[in-house]
């Protein structure tokens, strides 16, 4: 092989053929392309003129480059050519190629990948056995060295894991028989033993380690701090600026995972800590399932969040408001001075809240819900909601759950309740017992100076014991729970504030409440916390930082999680304990991050590979390619190539028009809503008929007229309107014409159109055949319609009925003629239960708008004028027809009116009724 | 190649929106015959030109006497004075005439339908048309016209590259009219004209040309041949050739123009790229002018 600085050749005495390349200069310069024989009168004119140009008899010089140049492409092609020849590697005998395979290596584990395949195929060239180790999965037993053809085809499933080497790698090193050469692929993060490793390795046979100078970054856990979630972000190398950025993940209200927020922050060269603070409104706070550094596929990158993020949404409802300024008598006040360190309270009535889902309700002193409430409450409690609920003077004045248990309280109450310890009663205050295990307030201690000088008594039922999760020295229950579904009610026989007990003054009211989680826990469990609990992974990361189910890993004791260590057992991830869950993550919160150091005499190098590039391909494609150019050269050159270059040119001219063209949709979508509803507009929906279509606009305008100049509605232009682009809702009505022939609307549109209907719009169908046809499917305009409504949400019909308030919203008609005059007008039906009263013109209709009006009327052909304002269309005969025409317009203005005014006209019916009142 | 009716019909809707030609009788003593053309004095013609009172010397039955009666002098109903004028044709018949660019009538057909629109038009002004080279001697009437059709036929596909006009048969203070491209060389029209000239004949030259002649819009190798294949030249590059051959044919155009001011005649320069309309509108002007 011949090489040449950094290309070889693998047959490189072809190059000799170069030598040729002179020659082939002289043999090129081949006769000029065949002329073309013209007739032409002119030449009279040519005789004596001469060629400027003497080289142009030949082939031009530049076609003769082309030539020259396949040729040599051809040669150096078949030569060889070969970029980075790989020199074969020194050293024989065993190879072991340990890679750290931590998660610091995920981000370029490919490169790894390839990096090792390179050494793999280098010692296979060798026929040196090779071992392939990944550090943080050692295999079992002594070194596997096999030959490199054998590890090729398994080192694709090699794969970093999201924990670090443990301490057994020095002892496992050191464990090895037999020389071998160590190619180790370090992940450049600096940890304790590895020294002692590399003089493990070192006592076998050489050692060269590789590292990629790319930095290693991190992400501490998140805390809560002031309103504030920190966070800090590591990296290993100092010395550049680098810009990272962090993005909070977690699910949106439909479920899907998505970015929640994005903040961007850089390190400054001296730097290898930054703190970061974000800002969250408690809703995308409570939702934040992840943090991770964008960009970086790294488990050290992302770092999970677990309850200690999660503040708690709690309603707070008292029953009695009334009493302005008593603050700390307030049935509330203990509660909120409880809550709000920890938690997010909300404001708000009843069904209000609901809605926002919180995570607690507390009823202070609350008796009665309504049924409505009653309902939403439990379907809230069956999701899993708590209800919290304190006596006082009202529950205990009221009937609740005395004979029946209500739905809503864990237990039945006694009437009256009692009180202990008072001026008027015997004995002294009671203080309370210690909690029963099974309790969960199980554990804390009870402070000697709680008192309870009154409670509301609970009924002593057979599970009355299941239920008291607390009780008074004497045995009566102080506090009592039901489950409901997955959630569970909760009620404090005493009042929330000090009126009958010193508990709420007491530091054991906010642990019980924390027991009963209804404030969550900021701090992290220590390790006497998890002391004989389990946990089981729910989700686990991986080195890459992407999350995964954890189904093979066993239930964690909770003296194993205090260390915070990730590792085999117990990869990072979410940990789930019997009532919160806790995050595992790859950084701790002390954990820093610092470069690995290596001694002198160990031989560093970068990770690059440098490929083995062959050009002989490309080489040959390039002649190809260049004798194709010579090949158009050839025939542009004899001028056989015009016609079609021009061709080609009008082609892509036409191109770039057509690249152009859709540009103007956006901007227009905003004028159309601009024009439609900056003035009241009358529209109807285009038909594809252009006839139809110029007869609907010219019609609306001449309604838009006749309005203008006898009402007060002063209408713009009528607008076209395009069911499936545009949208409708600007418009108080459309006048939709029916043809036999338009295009049935997508789904897509009729939801429009339903929504349309049910917010008040109105739509005028007309199908224009009331001369030939009565209402029915009898024509096929009449069937085009049937087709069109089927997917409409369009209430019952009746025909007009005379009482109907469109006969009087403006003129007082009793026809609805347009051209043609039929009494077939259908709107929607008055509600079966009106009836006349008596007195009274007309009955009591129903309150909204009509939603369609159906007819066949041809009313905007009647309606229709042109640019001066002359009817279009000839209506009936003579002054009859004047007449009819005049009708149709006063129909127009009532309907109109009716859509903009609604049902005002219907309650006009009362003012002499009214009025009469007044008089008295 | 077009037979006679066909070129007839088409020469005749050429003709037929413009009004009878009137040619310019300058000098009519030497010719002498009477046509339509009235010479805007009283004299012998057909045409009413004015009215006089009778002078003693009149002759009685010249009185009108419708007009006389209606005053009390007589009046002598005077005619205009109209006189016929004889003008010669010449259409190059050359090969060089043969040549069109694609998709267009070849100069030699132009040449023909615009010399027999001229022709009509002529006849009917009253003018006595004739043919130099075909030997169709001017004459008056419709029957001239199947003449000149068939003159004009017989013209065609000449054995030469380029032709020469003839002025055989012209009579002096006539007036003629030469179509051609004028591609070949100029010293026979010269001498044409010159001759012409000296027996005072006046005329339009027009010349006919191809778009492509005007353009030279050709490129690469290429063999240029006369039509006739007599004349050859070979060029590697034509394109460069085009600024130089625009020249020439400039040259040649303003060479011919010199010759018409010289003379007297009138130079226009048409391309059968246009409508012909323009080029009888043309020679209806140059034929009409009166000097």
């Amino acid at each position: 092989m011949l090489t040449i600085g950094p290309l070889g050749f693998t047959a490189p005495f072809l190059l000799l053929a170069l030598i040729a390349l002179p020659i082939l200069w002289f043999l090129l310069r081949a006769v000029p392309p065949a002329p073309i024989r013209r007739r032409f009168p002119g030449v009279a004119l040519l005789l004596g003129l001469s060629d400027d140009e003497t080289q142009s008899d030949k082939t031009p010089w530049w076609l003769l480059l082309l030539r020259i140049l396949a040729v040599a492409a051809v040669i150096v092609g078949l030569a060889g050519p070969v970029l980075n020849p790989r020199s074969e590697a020194a050293g024989s005998g065993p190879l072991l190629v340990l890679a750290d395979g931590t998660w610091a290596d995920a981000r370029d584990w490919a490169r790894r990948l390839d990096r090792i395949e390179v050494a793999v195929t280098e010692a296979g060239r060798a026929g040196r056995p090779v071992a392939v180790v990944v550090a943080t999965d050692l295999p079992e037993g002594s070194l596997p060295f096999q030959a490199a053809d054998a590890w090729l085809p398994r080192l694709g499933a090699l794969s970093p894991n999201p924990w670090q080497p443990d301490d057994t790698l020095a002892g496992w090193a050191a464990a090895q028989d037999g020389d071998f050469d160590t190619i180790w692929l370090s992940d450049g993060i600096d940890r304790a033993g590895r020294d002692d490793v590399l003089a493990a390795l070192e006592a076998r046979g050489s050692v060269s380690v590789l590292e990629s100078g790319r930095s290693v970054f991190g992400l501490r856990p998140a805390r809560f701090e002031d309103g504030l979630i920190r966070m800090t972000a590591l990296r290993a190398q100092p010395g550049t600026e680098a810009l990272v950025t962090v993005t909070a993940r977690g699910l949106d209200p439909a479920g899907i995972e998505r970015e929640l927020a994005r903040i961007q922050t850089e390190f400054l060269p001296s730097e290898t800590e930054i703190e970061i603070d974000l800002t969250l409104p408690p809703e995308l706070r409570n939702r934040i399932t992840r943090f991770e550094l964008s960009g970086i596929r790294s488990a050290a990158a992302v770092s999970l969040t677990d309850d200690a993020l999660r503040r708690r949404e709690i309603a707070l409802i008292a029953g009695r408001d009334d009493r302005e300024g008593l603050e700390l008598l307030s049935p509330l006040h203990y509660l909120e001075k409880a809550l709000v360190p920890n938690a997010d309270l909300i404001d708000g009535s009843l069904l209000d809240i609901l809605q926002a889902n919180p995570d607690v309700i507390v009823f202070a002193d609350v008796a009665r819900v309504t049924d409505e409430e009653t309902a939403a409450l439990t379907e809230w409690l069956e999701g899993g909601g708590l209800l919290l609920r304190f006596a006082g003077p009202r529950l205990a004045s009221s009937d609740i759950s005395r004979d029946l248990e209500d739905p809503l309280m864990p237990v039945r109450l006694r009437i009256g309740g009692r009180s202990v310890g008072g001026a008027m009663s015997w004995g002294a205050p009671k203080a309370l017992r210690a909690f029963a295990e099974g309790s969960p307030f199980f554990g804390l201690p009870v402070p000697e100076d709680v008192t309870v000088s009154a409670q509301v008594l609970a009924q002593p039922d057979p599970d009355l014991a299941d239920r008291a999760i607390a009780s008074l020295a004497d045995g009566t229950p102080l506090v009592t729970r039901k489950p409901v579904g997955s959630g569970q009610i909760v009620l404090f026989h005493v009042t929330a504030n000090a009126e009958w007990s010193s508990l709420p003054l007491s530091g054991l009211f906010v642990s019980m409440l924390e027991r009963l989680a209804v404030s969550s826990r900021t701090a992290q469990p220590d390790a006497a916390e998890l002391e004989g609990t389990v946990w089981e992974a729910s989700e686990v990361l991986d080195a890459f930082g992407a999350l995964g189910d954890a189904e093979r890993l066993r239930g964690l004791p909770g003296e194993r999680l205090a260390e915070g260590v990730p590792a085999a057992d117990m990869p990072p991830g979410l940990y789930a304990g019997a009532d919160r869950r806790l995050a595992l993550n790859v950084i701790g919160a002390e954990d820093t991050l610092a470069p690995a150091v290596w001694p002198e005499r160990v031989s560093l190098s970068g990770m690059d590979v440098r490929e083995e590039t062959r050009f002989k391909g490309a080489f040959l494609t390039a002649a190809l390619l260049i004798l194709i150019a010579d090949l158009i050269a050839s025939l542009w050159l004899s001028g056989k190539l015009r016609p079609r270059g021009r061709a080609m040119a009008g082609l892509v001219a036409a191109a770039l028009a057509f690249g152009a063209a859709p540009e103007t949709w956006a901007q227009t979508e905003d004028e159309f809503a601009l024009a439609a509803t900056s003035e009241v507009a009358l529209a109807y929906i285009v038909t594809g008929n252009e006839r139809v279509d110029e007869v609907t606009r010219a019609g609306l305008e001449g309604l838009s007229r006749v309005l203008y100049q006898r009402t007060s509605i002063e209408p713009s232009e009528p607008i076209a309107v395009n069911l499936e682009m545009d949208e409708i809702s600007f418009f108080p009505f459309l006048y939709w014409a029916v043809t036999p022939d338009q295009p049935i609307p997508s789904d897509l549109a009729y939801a429009k159109l339903n929504r349309y209907l049910r917010t008040g719009g109105m739509i005028l169908f007309d199908t224009r055949d009331a001369d030939t046809a009565r209402f029915g499917s009898s024509s096929p305009n009449g069937r085009m319609l049937r087709q069109l409504a089927r997917p409409l949400d369009v209430p019952p019909l009746e025909p007009i009925p005379d009482d109907h308030v469109l006969t009087r919203t403006f003129y007082l008609i009793q026809d609805f003629p347009g051209r043609h005059v039929s009494p077939d007008v259908w709107v929607e039906a008055a509600p079966p239960d009106a009836e006349q009263v008596d007195g009274m013109p007309f009955r009591n209709l129903n309150d909204g708008v009509t939603p369609v009006v159906i007819g066949g009327n041809d009313w905007a052909a009647a309606w229709a004028v042109d640019r001066r304002g002359a009817p279009v269309y000839p209506v009936g005969r003579g002054f009859a027809g004047d007449r009819q025409r005049e009708i149709a317009y006063r129909f127009g203005v009532n309907l109109i009116m009716h859509v903009l005014t609604g049902n005002y006209k219907s309650d006009q019916v009362h003012v002499p009724a009214l009025l009469d009142r007044l008089g008295q | 190649m077009r037979d006679a009716p066909s070129l007839r019909a088409d020469a005749d809707a050429l003709a037929a929106p413009l009004p009878p030609l009137m040619a310019d009788a300058e000098h009519l003593a030497s010719t002498m015959l009477l046509g339509d053309h009235g010479r805007r004095r009283s004299g012998m013609g057909e045409e009413f030109w004015q009215y006089r009172p009778a002078m003693p010397n009149d002759e009685a039955r010249l009185i009108d006497w419708r007009r006389s009666a209606r005053s009390d002098t007589h009046f002598i109903r005077e005619k205009e004075w109209q006189a016929a004028q004889t003008i010669l044709i010449w259409v190059d018949g050359a090969q060089s005439m043969e040549f069109a660019s694609k998709g267009r009538q070849t100069k030699a057909d132009r040449a023909r339908t615009l010399a027999m629109a001229v022709a009509i038009l002529l006849l009917r002004g009253g003018e006595r048309v004739g043919l130099t080279g075909a030997d169709v001697p001017p004459r008056r009437g419709e029957v001239q016209l199947l003449r000149l059709a068939a003159g004009l036929l017989s013209i065609g596909g000449g054995s030469t590259d380029y032709g020469a006009p003839e002025i055989t048969g012209m009579l002096s203070k006539s007036r003629a009219l030469f179509i051609s491209d004028f591609m070949g060389p100029l010293e026979p029209l010269e001498a044409a004209l010159t001759a012409a000239a000296d027996r005072g004949v006046r005329g339009a030259l027009l010349q006919i040309l191809d778009p492509e002649e005007e353009a030279f819009p050709y490129d690469g190798r290429t063999v240029f041949e006369s039509m006739g294949g007599r004349l050859q030249h070979e060029t590697l590059q034509a394109g460069a050739l085009r600024d130089r051959y625009l020249q020439r044919l400039a040259e040649r155009k303003d060479r011919l123009a010199e010759l018409a001011r010289i003379t007297g005649w009138q130079v226009d320069c048409h391309h059968t790229g246009e409508s012909a309309q323009a080029a009888l509108m043309w020679l209806f002007g140059a034929l009409e002018k009166v000097r």
